[in-house]
């Protein structure tokens, strides 16, 4: 899976190259079109409570864990590995949402950007001082009592969902209203996964607990 | 970027951003939310529900987390063999 992300030509910064690599190509012309569009048709609203979804997150999700666990080959610090597993989950995660929403673009772009870091280190340093000012506005913005408490609340909460620092409220709304399903589905399928691995002795018994298991927040 | 023209009722997008569909979208995530959903209360106010989804994302992702160092654990000691079985029970 590597190897696709990486033969991808660096040039091409728009997210129809990772849509291609997860082999959903049917998708790109769509997606272009709903870019343009933008309008609430092109926002269908996935289904990340059906089980169906889960089960097929869940088993892209057990493929890239696995490539993971074989890519690293010298165990590093357990965090790091941790770290991988996050990210690969991620991944699979935005290629599940097709590209529909901000923070899935987002994620799937991030994570060729730190691929090809190394790369354009030069060139990074060289727009990075440039852009010195502007997340110092951002920050006095954020402080600034001018804005009301909604507004405020809305910039942490922007921060929080991937891809969305700099939107304005609405849009926020929006991308957090399809977040936060799909972390739950995410949340839900590792933690079915987790289950029956821990319990692979037995595992014909730990399949009726998939889907039951729901983490309660206090 | 953009100054605090954005902030004021006329937006550069496609559309106007009234009141009444921030507060649209803002009930609409409160449904999403499992602490205030229960209380069912109508008068929440937008800036609570915005806190409790901050919480609310932060929980998850700390879940997401403890899950992928128990996953990274849990498949050192797992067989390839082992996982190949488990995901034939996925697909069922």
């Amino acid at each position: 899976m590597a190897s696709t992300l990486i033969s991808n030509p660096v040039a091409n910064s728009s997210d129809r190259a990772r849509e291609s690599s997860k082999k959903k190509k049917k998708r790109r012309s769509q997606s272009a079109r709903d870019q343009s569009a933008n309008t609430t048709q092109s926002r269908i609203a996935i289904p990340w409570k059906s089980e169906a979804q889960q089960q097929a997150y869940s088993s892209k999700l057990l493929q890239a864990i696995r490539q993971v666990r074989l890519g690293s080959s010298a165990p590093a610090a357990p965090r790091r590995r941790g770290g991988a597993v996050r990210e690969a989950a991620d991944r699979v995660l935005a290629a599940a949402a097709k590209g529909r929403t901000r923070w899935s673009r987002a994620i799937l772009t991030n994570r060729l950007k730190i691929k090809f870091m190394k790369n354009r280190r030069q060139r990074v340093a060289v727009t990075a001082s440039s852009r010195l000012k502007k997340p110092r506005v951002s920050i006095l913005r954020l402080k600034c009592k001018n804005l009301s408490t909604v507004q405020r609340k809305a910039r942490v909460l922007g921060r929080l969902v991937p891809g969305c620092r700099k939107q304005s409220l609405p849009v926020v709304l929006e991308e957090v209203t399809d977040y936060i399903p799909a972390l739950e589905m995410q949340i839900r399928a590792m933690a079915a996964l987790a289950e029956l691995l821990s319990g692979s002795a037995s595992g014909s018994s730990s399949v009726s607990q998939l889907g039951a298991s729901r983490p309660s927040f206090s | 970027m953009s100054s605090r023209r954005s902030r004021s009722s006329r937006q550069p997008g496609p559309s106007r951003i009234t009141d009444d569909q921030i507060n649209d979208l803002v009930s609409k995530l409160q449904q999403l939310l499992p602490e205030i959903h229960d209380m069912r209360s109508k008068k929440v106010s937008s800036a609570r529900v915005l806190q409790e989804t901050c919480n609310y994302i932060r929980n998850l992702h700390k879940e997401v987390d403890d899950l992928s160092e128990r996953l990274s654990g849990l498949l050192e000691t797992t067989d390839a063999s082992q996982a190949a079985i488990i995901r034939n029970l996925l697909m069922q």
